[in-house]
């Protein structure tokens, strides 16, 4: 049985349908993150699954039990909120204990599991400091230790790494991993890092608009996106419209391509996504595509080049560097075509 | 449950005890004694006594606020102009009148205006003729602008005091000098705590009626005299809410014109 | 240097100007005689006839014990009314707000007497309990104002964290809002506090059966011409007065 099944779930504010009738399900154990741009409703159905907001339609099933009539202080889940909540007249202890106390736990046992979780976010030592005295790491920290400490069946995260410098946040995605694995419970993680989610996930879901685009592992929603919207957001895409002229042959601008797609209908139109970093420079007799360097960006990693090739401008990663004006080639392997249908506007 | 019902208190409260009163006022200013519904207690309004009231009524409250703003911007400009111990202190000695009870304020100019009083006392030993002070309009505005002075200095002090020191060295980094500083910064900088003083004491200064009672005996009266009358004395109190309507409209005019500078979102006490 | 000077004389002149009155207050409460122009020799027999007289007494006795139960009753009733304006959504939220501050906006007159024709609406008596609803009334408004602004800083979601690790909403309140606001909560009830020992005009109205509180008292006194048993009462206000500020700021800058 899965964990948390969202059926047909929806929410509309002010006639806005911010999460449109959605289908998942989560299992045990599992790492899912919902990523997408703001307003696009995964937020939202962070909180449907807290409890802190009802929804206006559909069901949320909890081990098979509907969820939604229970409030969200009886449900066996835990958030880590963005800005931490963290409560300021009472020290870490008091913070991390707060669950326990409600439940009335023994003095020795909360004391127990607070030290347990202190340990587990690596900040033992600090029960009696005052919470504005932490940074926003530990902050954050005292945040999760809060949430597990109650051994919640999922803890849900809400964007909780975005106010942390760039360093911070990678250092605290390999440990949130790291605990999710040691701890065995699931995790709901919310971001709109496209990263942050490919790092993390053992599946993410990409949303936009209150709709979901797109399910799958961290490399297939990288090597496979389904629509123009995944493609786009995740990683860097060029991606151009096209026509299918018949199976395995694409045009583009006119000149046909080799490319390894089948199944659709004759002349239909479609989006072409070509990934900057399956663009290599090459000589001319290995040409796929010939232009003009328009623009040369060095990033550290790689060098991003745009060149124009029949009023079509094109991205390349590259490593080696090019001269502005200069004509270049540019080898594109036919599998590195990706060919996807068009995203039906309704 | 408490979330649901913790507000029904303060919303059936403030519903019986705030919004039903206004509800009972309007009903008495349009209906007559005899119950018919009529618009001639504002017609009242027009009567050649009752007009010169409200005109006396806004000339004191206005000339009130004058003097107050006239003398009390000085003071509040000044009072960041000292050492800060000797500014604290100041700011103790402003807040200190504010506490005592506004009919001792009051009262205590009896004894110094009235036949009896300190000034007389003090002309009648250098041999000179003695006052009849009390019971007068100047009278009234004296003691107003007695009572009103520290409503009118201290919103002014604490928005001069909160301009950005950095602004006005920029300034004079441009090259103002002292008086050009104040008059191009500093002074439209502290219009916002003009606005509120005026309206901490325009407001209560033309719907006040302790002092107008006190002080000007009858001799003086203004809108507040002339409601406490229709209700208490003349059972007219038809007459009395109509006026009390006028008062509040003048009221809230005031308000809408000092809400126009001020950007608050509403939800806080100053 | 010279510009000290006009500087230095003007702040001395005016605060002359405040507390003149208050000094001739003080001074005349120990002048045998009964009017200010005529210094007849010192006596605290003023201070005597004050505290023997039963309708001050009493005024006193009336003023007290309404400010502490008005302040106590509308800071409890405005504490839960700021908290759900809190948690309400934006229409009816601006809708409650602006009914909450028509107090403020009243002129004290209008308020009384529109008091006053309530309780005569309704049928009651006009007295104590009248007069202690009147200043419930008027406390509220700046209760909730004290408050809120407390509800808004509180940190984001924090209520929503509470009851997330299961406590009820009625838990979450008094363990993680209260504590929160509590500062707006003291001075709210010290502001309600002040202005109902302060308040005459409402209570000129709404009062009735020869209840009075300290200010119409005085007022009652003041009209019928000068008594000198009001300047010893002014002496001990201001004393009262005094002391308390001064404890106020030497806790600030203790705490500086």
């Amino acid at each position: 049985m899965n964990l948390i099944e969202l059926k047909n779930l929806t929410k509309i504010y002010d006639g806005e349908t911010v999460v449109d009738h959605i289908d998942l399900y989560i299992k045990e154990n599992e790492f899912v993150t919902m990523l997408g741009p703001s307003g696009c409703g995964k937020t939202t159905t962070l909180r449907m699954i807290g409890g802190f907001v009802s929804p206006d339609d559909g069901d949320i099933l909890f081990n098979g039990d509907d969820l939604t009539v229970i409030p969200p202080y009886k449900r066996q889940i835990n958030t880590v909120f963005q800005k931490y909540a963290l409560f300021p007249h009472l020290n870490v202890y008091e913070n991390i204990a707060f669950g326990l106390r409600i439940k009335k736990f023994k003095a020795s046992e909360i004391d127990k599991k607070v030290k347990k979780m202190l340990k587990l976010v690596g900040l033992e030592g600090y029960e009696k400091r005052k919470i504005d005295a932490l940074s926003g790491g530990q902050q954050q920290r005292i945040a999760i230790a809060r949430a597990l400490v109650n051994e919640p069946k999922v803890l849900l995260l809400d964007e909780p790494l975005g106010a942390l410098d760039l360093k911070l946040r990678k250092d605290m995605q390999i440990e949130l991993k790291a605990m999710q694995q040691e701890l065995g419970i699931t995790f709901i993680y919310v971001t709109h890092d496209q990263e942050e989610a490919l790092t993390m996930s053992d599946t993410i879901v990409v949303m936009n608009k209150g709709v979901i685009q797109q399910i799958g592992s961290p490399t297939e929603i990288y090597n496979e996106p389904e629509n123009a919207f995944v493609a786009d957001f995740i990683g860097e895409s060029n991606i151009v419209e096209g026509i299918m002229l018949k199976d395995k042959v694409v045009s583009i601008a006119g000149n046909s391509y080799d490319c390894v797609d089948v199944g659709f209908n004759p002349n239909e139109l479609i989006d072409v996504v070509i990934r900057p970093e399956d663009m290599t420079m090459c000589d001319k007799e290995h040409a796929t595509f010939t232009g003009t360097v328009e623009q040369v960006v060095f990033k550290g990693v790689h060098y991003e080049i745009l060149f124009k090739s029949d009023k079509q401008t094109w991205m390349i990663h590259s490593t080696k560097s090019a001269d502005i004006g200069a004509e270049v080639h540019v080898h594109v392997e036919a599998f590195d075509f990706h060919i996807m249908r068009k995203v039906s506007a309704c | 449950m408490l979330k649901k019902y913790g507000g029904v208190p303060f919303i059936v409260w403030t519903i019986v005890f705030t919004v039903l009163p206004i509800l009972i006022i309007t009903y008495y200013s349009i209906t007559l004694k005899d119950g018919s519904f009529s618009i001639d207690n504002f017609k009242m309004f027009f009567d050649p006594r009752i007009l010169n009231i409200v005109k006396r009524s806004l000339s004191v409250a206005v000339l009130t606020t004058i003097f107050c703003l006239l003398f009390g911007y000085p003071l509040a400009f000044f009072m960041n102009r000292v050492k800060p111990t000797t500014e604290r202190f100041l700011v103790v000695l402003l807040v200190l009148p504010m506490w005592m009870n506004f009919l001792l304020r009051t009262y205590a100019w009896q004894a110094i205006l009235g036949k009896n009083g300190v000034i007389n006392a003090v002309l009648s030993f250098f041999h000179l003729p003695t006052q009849n002070l009390m019971f007068t309009q100047t009278a009234v505005i004296i003691v107003m602008v007695y009572n009103f002075l520290p409503f009118m200095v201290l919103p002014i002090y604490t928005v001069i005091k909160k301009i950005d020191k950095g602004i006005v060295e920029a300034a004079e980094d441009l090259g103002a000098n002292q008086a050009k500083v104040f008059t191009k910064v500093i002074f439209p900088l502290s219009l916002p705590g003009v606005v509120s003083g005026i309206s901490m004491t325009f407001l209560p200064a033309v719907s006040s009626f302790v002092v107008p009672d006190l002080i000007g005996g009858g001799k003086s009266n203004m809108i507040g005299n002339l409601i406490e009358k229709q209700f208490l004395l003349l059972s007219n109190w038809h007459l009395g809410a109509a006026l009390s309507m006028v008062l509040v409209l003048m009221i809230l005019i005031s308000v809408y014109f000092t809400n126009q500078y001020s950007d608050d979102e509403g939800g806080q006490l100053w | 240097m010279v510009k000290k000077l006009p500087k230095n004389l003007y702040i001395f002149l005016i605060f002359l100007f405040l507390y003149l009155p208050i000094i001739f207050l003080i001074v005349f409460s120990f002048n045998e005689g009964k009017y200010s122009g005529n210094w007849t020799g010192f006596s605290f027999h003023w201070y005597k006839e004050l505290f023997e007289d039963r309708m001050i007494m009493s005024a006193l006795a009336n003023t007290l014990s309404i400010a502490i139960l008005a302040s106590i009753i509308s800071t409890i009733i405005g504490l839960f009314g700021a908290y759900s304006i809190f948690r309400m959504k934006s229409r009816p939220k601006q809708m409650l707000l602006t009914i909450n501050n028509i107090p403020l906006l009243n002129p004290d007159i209008v308020t009384g007497v529109s008091l006053m024709a309530l309780f005569v609406f309704l049928h009651m008596r006009l007295g104590f309990l009248t007069m202690l609803i009147a200043h419930i009334s008027f406390c509220i408004p700046y209760v909730v104002l004290s408050i809120l602004p407390k509800l808004r800083q509180m940190p984001k979601d924090i209520v929503d964290a509470a009851l997330d690790l299961g406590a009820t909403p009625m838990q979450a309140f008094f363990k993680v809002v209260l504590p929160e606001v509590m500062p707006g909560v003291i001075t709210g009830a010290l502001i309600a506090f002040t202005l109902s020992i302060d308040d005459f005009v409402i209570s000129f109205f709404t009062t009735g059966n020869g209840v009075n509180n300290l200010s119409i008292a005085i007022f009652s006194m003041a009209r019928r011409g000068i008594s000198p048993k009001i300047n010893a009462l002014s002496t001990l206000m201001f004393i009262i007065v005094m002391g308390l500020l001064l404890i106020i700021n030497l806790r600030r800058e203790k705490e500086k």
